[in-house]
């Protein structure tokens, strides 16, 4: 069990950590997009969005596993019961969550913020990053979030990892299986472990959140 | 005055001074009126959500002066001042820079030109040199310089012992003035002040004001002030615009257009529309008296028997029709 544990909670990490990555790569620009930009149709794109934060990863699990299937758009890929596929299904579930919160957090900053930075001869990017840093709060707890809502995921992950012992089993579908087989004591460990390890990883952020000076 | 009794004495009125439209003012010419434009305006418009809020048909900047515009609160003021800044895209029109047009996607170039101060200080949440020293990093000035730069600036507006400080921890008086730092330090060819006294109380308004009036000397700086506090407009400025609807009204050297408002609403901006309406029962030698009804006013226009005076409160001296005489007319 106890090397087994390891490998599982390595690939929970992994998985997770990398479904964070990407979503923050994809979220960050589109949330800072949404936050900066006046556009007509500008409030529908951000209910949208905001409906995305709380899409049912079962649901997302499914679409995915459509893309993923041998039939499927996708399924020249090989990728179905792969970790990889489950950090496609998890991406979909964090991105909106990073989107949200980003244009959120950027949205809660005086709107002169920027025409200042400009003012004082900021680039684009220049004035990006300075916005970014005024929000960091507010993004930190987007970073969070995102993780923790992959991080503690199990209905996408079965369906496109399939749960195979070594290759795609990870914290939460190892609780299921040990609770479904009645193992209440594997499964409880397990469940010990997602929290440390949830833990540790908020507090990581939570530190990075709170240094430095405060607005 | 309370009487109701019209003035029908032909003895003068004492102490008055009449104004009118028309009549030359010498007011100094500012010191830049012979130098090249640096900015021109030309039929610039700014519309949002279909409705013009900006309409400038023509606005010369010249190098080294400072302009002031004033105007009402929702007049066009910052707006105008966002258009100039190359931050705000007009509707259409034209912005010259040293004769060399503004076009849209090259504004970076220009606002690296300029400095900027808003109406709040808008600090950035690192130290007080961190911030001042914003600007000249966003260009790539070279460490060694922006040390130098900050350094100097910080103690000409009197806050270097506030370097290290974080801004949050600043009061309103010593967020601004780091705010002016950050403009001033950038050592811009323009520099655009949108109310930068007003969220200070009227002790450190004062105090600041002096402050920026003393750094300003010998500095080849063309400024544009946007306040609605009259004084400030007429201490600082070499020139004032007048902005009313969007729309430019008067522009001049700040003694004419105080004395010589175009139109009521200029001069009720100049907080020259003390207006009494009355009846021209006198004349003579020029002096032309006025039966208001309630007070007396003065004005030389005899255009007809009724009229509109309009005068500065010291130009005008009244009488109370209890016959004692002196003193400015109520309402006046």
């Amino acid at each position: 069990m106890s090397s087994d544990l390891v490998e599982i909670t390595l690939l929970s990490l992994a998985v997770s950590g990398a479904a964070t990555l990407v979503s923050l790569l994809v979220g960050l620009p589109i949330g800072t997009w949404l936050a900066l930009s006046r556009f007509r149709s500008r409030r529908v794109v951000l209910s949208v969005v905001n409906t995305g934060m709380a899409l049912p990863p079962v649901v997302v699990g499914l679409f995915v596993a459509l893309l993923l299937w041998r039939s499927g758009v996708l399924g020249g890929l090989g990728l179905m019961y792969t970790p990889g596929a489950m950090v496609i299904a998890e991406v979909v579930i964090a991105t909106p969550v990073v989107v949200g919160l980003t244009a959120a957090g950027l949205g809660q900053l005086d709107p002169r913020l920027q025409l200042q930075l400009q003012g004082l001869g900021a680039s684009r990017w220049q004035t990006t990053w300075w916005l970014w840093r005024e929000a960091r709060l507010s993004l930190l707890a987007a970073v969070m979030a995102a993780f923790g809502s992959v991080i503690s995921e199990v209905g996408a992950a079965m369906m496109v990892g399939g749960n195979i012992a070594g290759q795609t089993r990870v914290l939460t579908t190892s609780i299921v299986l040990e609770t479904g087989r009645g193992e209440f004591g594997n499964a409880i460990v397990l469940g010990l472990v997602l929290l440390a390890l949830a833990f540790m990883v908020n507090g990581v952020l939570t530190w990075a959140q709170q240094r430095g000076p405060r607005r | 005055m309370t009487g109701t009794e019209p003035m029908t004495g032909t003895e003068p009125v004492t102490g008055t001074e009449p104004v009118t439209g028309t009549e030359p003012v010498t007011g100094t010419p500012p010191l830049s009126a012979t130098a090249p434009p640096f900015l021109e305006v030309r039929d610039l418009v700014v519309d949002r959500a279909d409705r013009r809020i900006l309409t400038v048909d023509t606005l010369t900047i010249r190098a080294g002066e400072t302009l002031a515009i004033v105007g009402p609160n929702g007049a066009g003021k910052s707006t105008l001042l966002l258009a100039l800044a190359g931050l705000l895209r007009p509707t259409r029109g034209s912005i010259l820079v040293e004769g060399v047009p503004l076009l849209p996607g090259r504004e970076l170039a220009y606002r690296r030109r300029i400095g900027l101060v808003l109406p709040a200080p808008l600090l950035l949440s690192t130290s007080v040199y961190g911030n001042v020293a914003a600007g000249l990093r966003f260009r790539g000035v070279p460490p060694a310089e922006i040390r130098r730069r900050v350094e100097l600036w910080l103690d000409r507006l009197s806050i270097a012992h506030l370097r290290d400080r974080p801004a949050s921890q600043l009061s309103s008086g010593e967020a601004q003035r780091a705010s002016l730092a950050r403009a001033l330090v950038l050592e811009p060819q323009l520099l655009l002040l949108d109310e930068p006294f007003v969220s200070l109380d009227a002790a450190t308004r004062a105090q600041l004001l002096d402050d920026f009036e003393r750094i300003g000397v010998g500095v080849p700086m063309t400024r544009i002030l946007v306040t609605h506090h009259l004084h400030e407009a007429i201490r600082l400025g070499d020139r004032l615009a007048v902005l009313l609807d969007g729309r430019i009204r008067q522009v001049d050297v700040p003694e004419r257009v105080q004395a010589a408002p175009i139109d009521e609403e200029v001069a009720a901006v100049m907080g020259t529309a003390e207006r009494v309406r009355g009846r021209v029962v006198a004349s003579a030698d020029g002096l032309v008296v006025v039966d208001t009804g309630a007070g007396s006013g003065v004005d030389v226009e005899e255009r007809a028997q009724r009229m509109l005076a309009r005068a500065r409160g010291e130009d005008v001296a009244g009488r109370d029709a209890s016959g004692d005489g002196g003193g400015p007319p109520a309402g006046a």
